[in-house]
C-alpha cells in the first residue's frame, strides 16, 4: 500500500519521525530494558533497589501468566461487549462456574483435558442460552440487559454457593503439567563462580503459552475467517451488517458461545493454577471491567495490552508494594481514562 | 415546603397545601404517627433501615434519572462517610479515632463523602452511558479491597467498631423512637430537595443534558461541570446516608461498602423505578421487607436467589419498576371502575 492511500495514519511530525516510528522506537527501547533486567546478572546496586532479581523476575512471570489468564477471561467480555453493546457482569459466574465445572469433571474422571473440555462446551452453551433466552428479547436496551446479567449473576452465586458451599477447592493437574521448568535466567552468581538459574513451575509457562495461542487464534478467527469479518463489520455497525443480509443472531450467539465459552476455560485453566472458591467471580469480573476499560471496549488487541499490564502491575505491586497492589491497578485505570477515555485500542465514538 | 411555592412565579399563587398534594401530606402525617402504632423492632430495622438505604438508592436516583448516570458506587461514598465518622470521632478499635464532638464529625464527613462522589463522578463522566455502570463498578471494588488490605487508615478486615450516634438535648438518638424521626427528618428533606432539585434550573439543566448532551454543548452548556456537580449533590445524600447507617450499626467495616451491597442499592432503585424520587423509597422498603421476612419462607442461605429473581421479573416486566408497574395498572383500574359504575 503506498503512502497516498492512508495519508492521515502517518501524518508527518514537526521532527522528521512520524509519530509511530516514534512510538515503536520507544518500545524498542523499554524492550531492550527488560531484556537487560531478564538476561544480565545484575549489579549489587540492583539487587539493592529491587530486593533481588529472583523476587523481579518471578514477579514479572508471574504477571505474564496472570496476564495470560486474565487476557482469557476478558477477551470473551470485551467480544461481547463490542458486538452487542451489551456488559455482561455475569460473565465472572461464567468463569467461577466454568472452574466448578471442570473440578467435578476432573476430579471424577481423572482427566484434566476433559475437564478443560468441559468448562468450555457447558460455559458456550449456557452462554447461547443467555443469549437466546434473555439478550434477544431485550434487544436494543442496553441498560435492561446490563440490570439482567446482574440479577444472572446474582441469582448464580446464590446457587453455586448452595451446591458447592464456601469451600476452596483445587483442581488437579496432570502429571504431565507438573514439575519446574529451569528457564536459562541467571538469578545469582555462587562464590564459587557456577550460576543459579531461575527455575519456574512449567504449568504457568503452559498457562501463558496456552492464552498466547488463543489470543493468536481468536486474532486468526477474526481477521481471517468468514465469521469473523462478519463480528467485526458487526462491531463496526450492526445495522448495516443485518442489511446486507447476515443473520445477526447466529452471529450474537456465535460471539457468546465462545466469549462464554472462554470464561469456562479460562476458569477451569485458572483454577488449576490458583484456586477455585467463591468470590473469585468478583475478582475476575472486576479484572475484566478493568483490562477492557483500560484496553478499549471490543478490541482484542486491546484486551491483551490491558491485560499484560493490570497482571503485571498486580504481580509487581504484590512483591514491591503488598498493601497497595490493588490501588496501582487502579492508577493505571485512572490515568487510561484521563488521558485516553475510549481505552488503548478503544476507537473515540 | 415554602420553597416549592417560591419555585415558579409565573403559576397563579396557589394554596400551599394544594401544592404539596395530598399524597404527599397524607404520608407525612402517616409516617410521624408511625411510632405510636410500630414495635421497636419495625422502627429501627425496617422504617429506619429503609429510610436509610433510601436515601442512599435516592442519590442513585437523582444520578441516574435526572443524570442518565448509573453508578455502582453510592455504598462506597456513604462508606467514605462512615469511615470518616468512624476515623474522626471516636471508636473502640484503638485505631486512630480522634474523638471530635459530632457537630464537627458529621460536617467533615459528609463533605469528605460529597468531594470524592465529585472526583468519581469527575472520572467517570469522561465516559458515556452504560460505560459509568463498569467505571463505578470499577471504583467500589477496587475500594472495597483497599479498605480491606489498608490498616493504617481503614483498619483492615475488620473496620472500626463501637462508634455511637450523638446524645445531646438529652436524647440518646439512637434510640429507636429518636432514631426513627433521624432517619425519617433525613429522607423526608433529601426527598422535598431532590424534588425541587428537579424543577430547578440546575435540574432542568441536568435533564437535558441527559436527553441530549451534544445539544446542550452546542448551546454553551458546561455539561461536564453540569454532571460533576450533580454527583456532588448526590455525594452529599449518600454521606447523609453513611453517616446515619455507621450510627446505626455502630460499626463499619470493607463488608458495609462490598459489591454486594452496591448492586443492593441497585436493585433498590431498579425495583422501586427511577423516574421519580418517591421510587427508591418504595424498593427499599420492599427490599428491606424481604431481607428481613423472606428468609422465613425460603432460609436464611437462598435468600439472595428470591431477590435475584423478583429482580429480574422486575426488569424483565417492568423497566420503571413497581412505580412503572403502578403507572401501567392505574388506567386499567380507572377503567375498570367506570365499568363498575351505575
Amino acid at each position: 500500500m503506498s503512502i497516498l492511500d492512508q495519508p492521515s495514519s502517518s501524518s508527518l511530525s514537526g521532527g522528521g519521525m512520524t509519530r509511530r516510528q516514534v512510538w515503536g522506537l520507544v518500545g524498542l527501547l523499554a524492550a531492550a530494558i527488560v531484556a537487560w533486567l531478564v538476561f544480565a546478572v545484575w549489579p549489587a546496586w540492583l539487587n539493592a533497589i529491587l530486593i533481588s532479581k529472583k523476587a523481579f523476575v518471578s514477579a514479572i512471570l508471574n504477571g505474564l501468566t496472570l496476564a495470560g489468564l486474565y487476557f482469557l477471561v476478558a477477551s470473551g467480555f470485551t467480544l461481547i461487549f463490542g458486538l452487542m453493546r451489551n456488559i455482561n457482569l455475569a460473565h465472572g459466574s461464567l468463569y467461577l462456574l466454568g472452574a466448578y465445572i471442570g473440578y467435578e469433571v476432573t476430579s471424577r474422571t481423572g482427566y484434566w483435558l476433559l475437564g478443560v473440555a468441559a468448562g468450555f462446551v457447558v460455559m458456550a452453551i449456557i452462554g447461547v442460552v443467555m443469549q437466546v433466552f434473555v439478550f434477544r428479547r431485550l434487544e436494543g436496551d442496553d441498560l435492561r440487559q446490563t440490570l439482567v446479567t446482574i440479577g444472572i449473576s446474582i441469582v448464580a452465586a446464590d446457587l453455586m454457593l448452595a451446591v458447592w458451599a464456601g469451600g476452596t477447592y483445587q483442581i488437579a493437574t496432570p502429571e504431565w503439567l507438573d514439575g519446574a521448568l529451569t528457564l536459562p535466567v541467571i538469578t545469582a552468581v555462587r562464590s564459587n563462580g557456577a550460576s543459579v538459574f531461575l527455575t519456574y513451575p512449567l504449568y504457568r509457562v503452559v498457562v501463558l503459552a496456552t492464552a498466547i495461542v488463543i489470543g493468536v487464534g481468536l486474532w486468526l478467527m477474526l481477521n481471517r475467517t468468514r465469521v469473523g469479518m462478519m463480528i467485526r463489520a458487526g462491531v463496526d455497525d450492526r445495522a448495516m451488517l443485518s442489511a446486507s443480509g447476515v443473520n445477526v443472531h447466529a452471529v450474537f450467539a456465535i460471539v457468546f458461545a465462545v466469549g462464554a465459552g472462554l470464561a469456562g476455560f479460562a476458569g477451569v485453566v485458572g483454577g488449576s493454577a490458583l484456586s477455585v472458591a467463591p468470590g473469585e467471580d468478583v475478582r475476575y469480573l472486576l479484572a475484566s471491567l478493568v483490562v477492557v476499560i483500560v484496553g478499549g471496549m471490543g478490541s482484542i488487541t486491546g484486551a491483551a495490552i490491558g491485560a499484560l499490564l493490570i497482571g503485571l502491575a498486580e504481580q509487581i505491586g504484590l512483591v514491591y508494594f503488598p498493601t497497595y497492589g490493588v490501588v496501582l491497578t487502579f492508577v493505571i485505570m485512572v490515568v487510561t481514562l484521563a488521558v485516553r477515555p475510549q481505552g488503548i485500542m478503544g476507537k473515540a465514538r | 415546603m415554602s420553597l416549592a411555592t417560591a419555585a415558579d412565579g409565573a403559576v397563579p399563587q396557589q394554596n400551599w397545601l394544594d401544592r404539596l398534594g395530598a399524597g404527599h401530606i397524607i404520608l407525612a402525617i402517616a409516617l410521624v404517627l408511625y411510632p405510636l402504632v410500630a414495635s421497636d423492632f419495625f422502627l429501627t430495622q425496617i422504617a429506619g433501615y429503609s429510610m436509610i438505604f433510601g436515601v442512599l438508592a435516592l442519590s442513585l436516583m437523582l444520578l441516574a434519572g435526572y443524570g442518565g448516570m448509573l453508578s455502582l458506587a453510592q455504598i462506597t461514598v456513604a462508606g467514605i462517610a462512615a469511615y470518616a465518622v468512624a476515623i474522626l470521632g471516636s471508636n473502640n478499635s484503638s485505631v486512630l479515632g480522634f474523638g471530635w464532638p459530632w457537630w464537627i464529625v458529621v460536617p467533615f464527613a459528609v463533605a469528605a463523602a460529597a468531594v470524592s462522589s465529585a472526583l468519581i463522578g469527575w472520572i467517570s463522566v469522561r465516559t458515556e452511558g452504560i460505560y459509568t455502570l463498569m467505571i463505578t463498578l470499577a471504583i467500589a471494588t477496587a475500594t472495597f479491597y483497599f479498605a480491606q488490605q489498608n490498616y493504617a487508615i481503614f483498619n483492615g478486615h475488620s473496620g472500626y467498631a463501637g462508634i455511637h450516634a450523638p446524645v445531646f438535648w438529652g436524647i440518646d438518638w439512637r434510640d429507636p423512637k429518636p432514631f426513627y424521626y433521624l432517619c425519617l427528618g433525613l429522607a423526608m428533606l433529601s426527598y422535598a430537595a431532590v424534588l425541587y432539585g428537579s424543577r430547578s434550573t440546575f435540574g432542568m439543566t441536568l435533564q437535558a443534558i441527559r436527553d441530549n448532551p451534544r445539544r446542550m454543548r452546542a448551546l454553551g452548556y458546561h455539561v461536564t461541570a453540569h454532571k460533576v456537580f450533580a454527583w456532588f449533590l448526590a455525594g452529599i445524600l449518600a454521606g447523609l446516608a453513611g453517616v446515619l447507617l455507621v450510627w446505626f450499626n455502630g460499626r463499619v467495616s470493607p463488608g458495609t461498602i462490598g459489591v454486594d451491597v452496591a448492586i443492593d442499592i441497585l436493585i433498590i432503585a431498579v425495583i422501586g423505578g427511577l423516574r421519580h424520587p418517591i421510587g427508591p423509597f418504595i424498593g427499599a422498603i420492599v427490599v428491606i421487607l424481604m431481607q428481613t421476612f423472606a428468609i422465613d419462607i425460603v432460609g436464611a442461605e437462598r435468600f439472595n436467589t428470591l431477590i435475584g429473581l423478583v429482580f429480574l421479573a422486575i426488569v424483565f416486566v417492568s423497566p420503571d419498576g413497581i412505580l412503572g408497574l403502578w403507572g401501567r395498572i392505574k388506567p386499567h383500574l380507572a377503567q375498570g371502575s367506570l365499568r363498575a359504575g351505575p
